[in-house]
């Protein structure tokens, strides 16, 4: 971006500064020897044109909406609209969460985002033994389609784009979705929206699975299809770097493990014969947002710039909307301390403006107790009121991706990507992603970040204000957490069997017939999933028919 | 001096193994013997797991808020095959007014969020070793 000689002079300052600099340390040393990104690279002291002396503009950065998309993937990015905001939310039965979904559209949320609970997310009904104290606790209790209506009562699908947390049971809930928005009146054509439908990374880091790797890769390449050519709306996957980097990961590996799932995704979806140029565009990504600012912004920057080079080189896409990286981003959950919890909101929003500065399309902040249990009314808004004031108040929405061009951000963009290619190179030393995860190398680079982490949380060089440093000694306890009556899971088992009872067995007992004829001869699952839902087969039940044929997965545990 | 052996267990359907698996990293460093069960485990499969592995402490790691339920049943088995006397601890995110419960219940120890590993290894050897401690938090 400078020419040569400029560049000469500023390197002879720069060599004189340094000097000076080293000289006034010995008598007023740095507060550390070194200081370390997230992902154990050091950072400058200082940035200079020096460090970005081999950028090039068009190539390397581009300009807002365009190749390599660096700078964003719209041109007028949020002053043309916000980012969505959108509140991870689902608790108890589908009654209550209908009602927390109406306060928060009511409280100026954009889009939806349902937590299902765990029995929904691993396929098992409410009244399974496994389910057994986990219904209704960490998301909505979902069993037929008849939840579904409820959950949605009163909100018209056509107009709301609604995100879920599903993975290996994502077909039956986004069947159950399109049937219910359907019977609202509306066309499936046109609903908006996301099913996270990422399967790997339950294998690295979440823990829902069901299935093991290859028919699982076999599922989320039927969703592709069908959506290709019925819900082209619809972000069919949700490529998710979130639950990788809270279990642990760095900056870096968080990009590069969830790229490496991206590939195998693009890869399963090409030999299946579908085309990356249309499927590409209904491809999204989802990542975290943690404490150290500036890497974070960086990540997402490089992010962008990294995708774009895969599609197109990797992938020979030509169609630019297949380039473009568009993801929701979520406050890092494993940042939030249980210990003087309102710090908490601190943390919250420097991580959401980083979120906001790196360009993200949806957010969602964490509230400030969730260290203790599920957020309250009140955190909640708190959390959102948070993005609020950034859209806002703060400024930074006016102008797009107003740190470009920074030596530090710029650096330590190029700094990301070149760690996160050797790792993808790594991956692919080993056979791809697939494989990696087979061989225990994802986890174990994982947990051995994880654990780095934590020792250096136990030393002290890693302050956490309020856990090990800045203690106070009586803590007020948090008041009104929220808790989840255990009654409801007999409600919710209730209810099932008067399902049971009342829907026309006859039809479901066909339904998971065709069902389990079609997964034998390796069909595409969906429009049969579509008809089992339709005549209120469980989710349970359509999930054993599954089960009889892929098998299930059980994961080797090392540490 | 006798190894102690631990058993790290995964009851329930929580998926999140971060905590778990670093706690039992730093139980291994520290000198002990650590079997870690992985996810998903009934009641039942951690107190099979225990008697057969002979384990002198069973840590238990919930984040899905099903705490109460789980280590009750978890307790109650250990009662009925006459192994009560192995201690119970409870990490994960557990509000607080559950831990008096929890204690209750029959858990030794409840660990929350930002626990030092140290004081979960101090706290395992004061419990095995016979040493007197009343903290619960």
């Amino acid at each position: 971006m400078y020419d040569k000689e400029q560049v000469k002079k500023i390197a002879e300052a720069f060599e004189h500064w340094q000097q000076r600099t080293e000289n006034d340390m010995k008598k007023f040393p740095e507060r550390k020897q070194k200081f370390l990104s997230s992902s154990g690279y050091e950072f400058k002291r200082c940035y200079t044109p020096l460090d970005v002396a081999e950028l090039d503009y068009l190539k390397d950065l581009g300009m807002p909406g365009e190749y390599p998309y660096t700078r964003g993937v719209q041109r007028t990015m949020y002053r043309g609209r916000f980012w969505t905001m959108r509140q991870y939310a689902g608790f108890g039965t589908a009654e209550e969460t209908n009602k927390r979904f109406k306060y928060l559209l009511q409280q100026g949320q954009t889009g939806l985002s349902v937590a299902f609970d765990l029995p929904t997310q691993i396929g098992y009904d409410s009244d399974h033994p496994l389910a057994e104290g986990e219904v209704g606790r960490v998301g909505v209790a979902v069993d037929s389609l008849r939840d579904i209506e409820i959950l949605f009562d009163g909100i018209p699908l056509k107009d709301v784009s609604t995100s879920m947390t599903i993975n290996s049971t994502a077909v039956i809930l986004l069947s159950m979705y399109a049937v219910t928005a359907q019977r609202q009146g509306a066309k499936i054509e046109e609903l908006r929206g996301t099913i996270q439908n990422d399967i790997l990374k339950e294998y690295i880091a979440r823990g829902t699975y069901i299935f093991p790797p290859e028919p699982s890769m076999k599922i989320v390449t039927d969703i592709f299809e069908f959506c290709a050519e019925h819900m082209p709306k619809w972000n069919t996957i949700s490529i998710s770097g979130y639950h990788i980097r809270e279990a642990g990961a760095s900056a870096v590996q968080e990009l590069a493990f969830t790229f490496g799932d991206a590939i195998a995704y693009v890869e399963s979806a090409i030999k299946a014969g579908l085309d990356p140029n249309v499927f590409g565009r209904q491809l999204s990504f989802f990542f975290a947002a943690h404490n150290n600012f500036l890497e974070e912004i960086a990540k997402f920057r490089a992010a962008r710039r990294i995708w774009a080079k895969i599609m197109k080189e990797r992938f020979n896409v030509t169609n630019q909307d297949a380039m473009k990286l568009r993801f929701h981003t979520q406050t890092g959950g494993s940042t939030l301390t249980a210990q003087q919890p309102l710090n908490n909101i601190v943390r919250v929003a420097i991580q959401a403006l980083a979120a906001v500065l790196g360009g993200t399309q949806s957010l969602h902040t964490n509230s400030f107790d969730e260290a203790l249990g599920l957020p309250t009314e009140q955190s909640v808004q708190v959390a959102l009121r948070t993005q609020q004031i950034i859209a806002y108040e703060s400024g930074v929405a006016d102008i797009v991706d107003p740190l470009a061009g920074s030596f530090a951000v710029e650096a330590l963009t190029n700094e990301i990507e070149e760690k996160v290619w050797e790792y993808l190179e790594k991956i692919d030393s080993l056979g791809g992603m697939v494989r990696a995860i087979e061989l225990g190398y994802v986890q174990k680079e994982i947990h051995k970040s994880a654990y780095e982490q934590q020792l250096a949380i136990e030393k002290g060089e890693q302050i956490v204000v309020g856990v090990n440093a800045f203690q106070t000694k009586e803590e007020k306890p948090v008041e009104n957490i929220l808790k989840v009556d255990p009654a409801l899971e007999e409600k919710q088992k209730e209810a099932l069997r008067q399902l049971r009872e009342q829907r026309d067995n006859r039809a479901v007992a066909k339904a998971l017939k065709e069902l389990k004829q079609a997964a034998q001869e390796g069909k595409n699952i969906v429009p049969y999933v579509f008809e089992a839902v339709k005549c209120y087969a469980t989710l349970g039940e359509i999930s054993d028919v599954l089960r009889e044929v892929y098998g299930e997965y059980t994961e080797s545990t090392s540490i | 001096m006798k190894k102690y052996r631990i058993l790290i267990a995964k009851p329930g359907l929580d998926g999140h193994d971060r905590g778990a698996k670093v706690v039992a990293h730093a139980l291994r460093d520290a000198g002990f013997e650590v079997i870690y069960t992985g996810l998903r485990q009934t009641p039942e499969q951690i107190v099979k797991t225990a008697i057969q592995e002979d384990v002198d402490l069973i840590g238990l790691s919930i984040l899905s808020g099903a705490h109460l339920q789980l280590s009750k049943k978890v307790i109650e088995l250990m009662k009925k095959e006459g192994i009560a006397n192995i201690p119970v601890f409870v990490g994960g995110i557990i509000p607080p007014d559950d831990v008096p419960r929890l204690l209750e219940i029959g858990v030794t120890r409840v660990f929350g969020p930002g626990t030092p590993l140290s004081k979960i290894v101090q706290e395992v050897r004061e419990v095995l070793e016979g040493v007197t401690s009343t903290s619960g938090s």
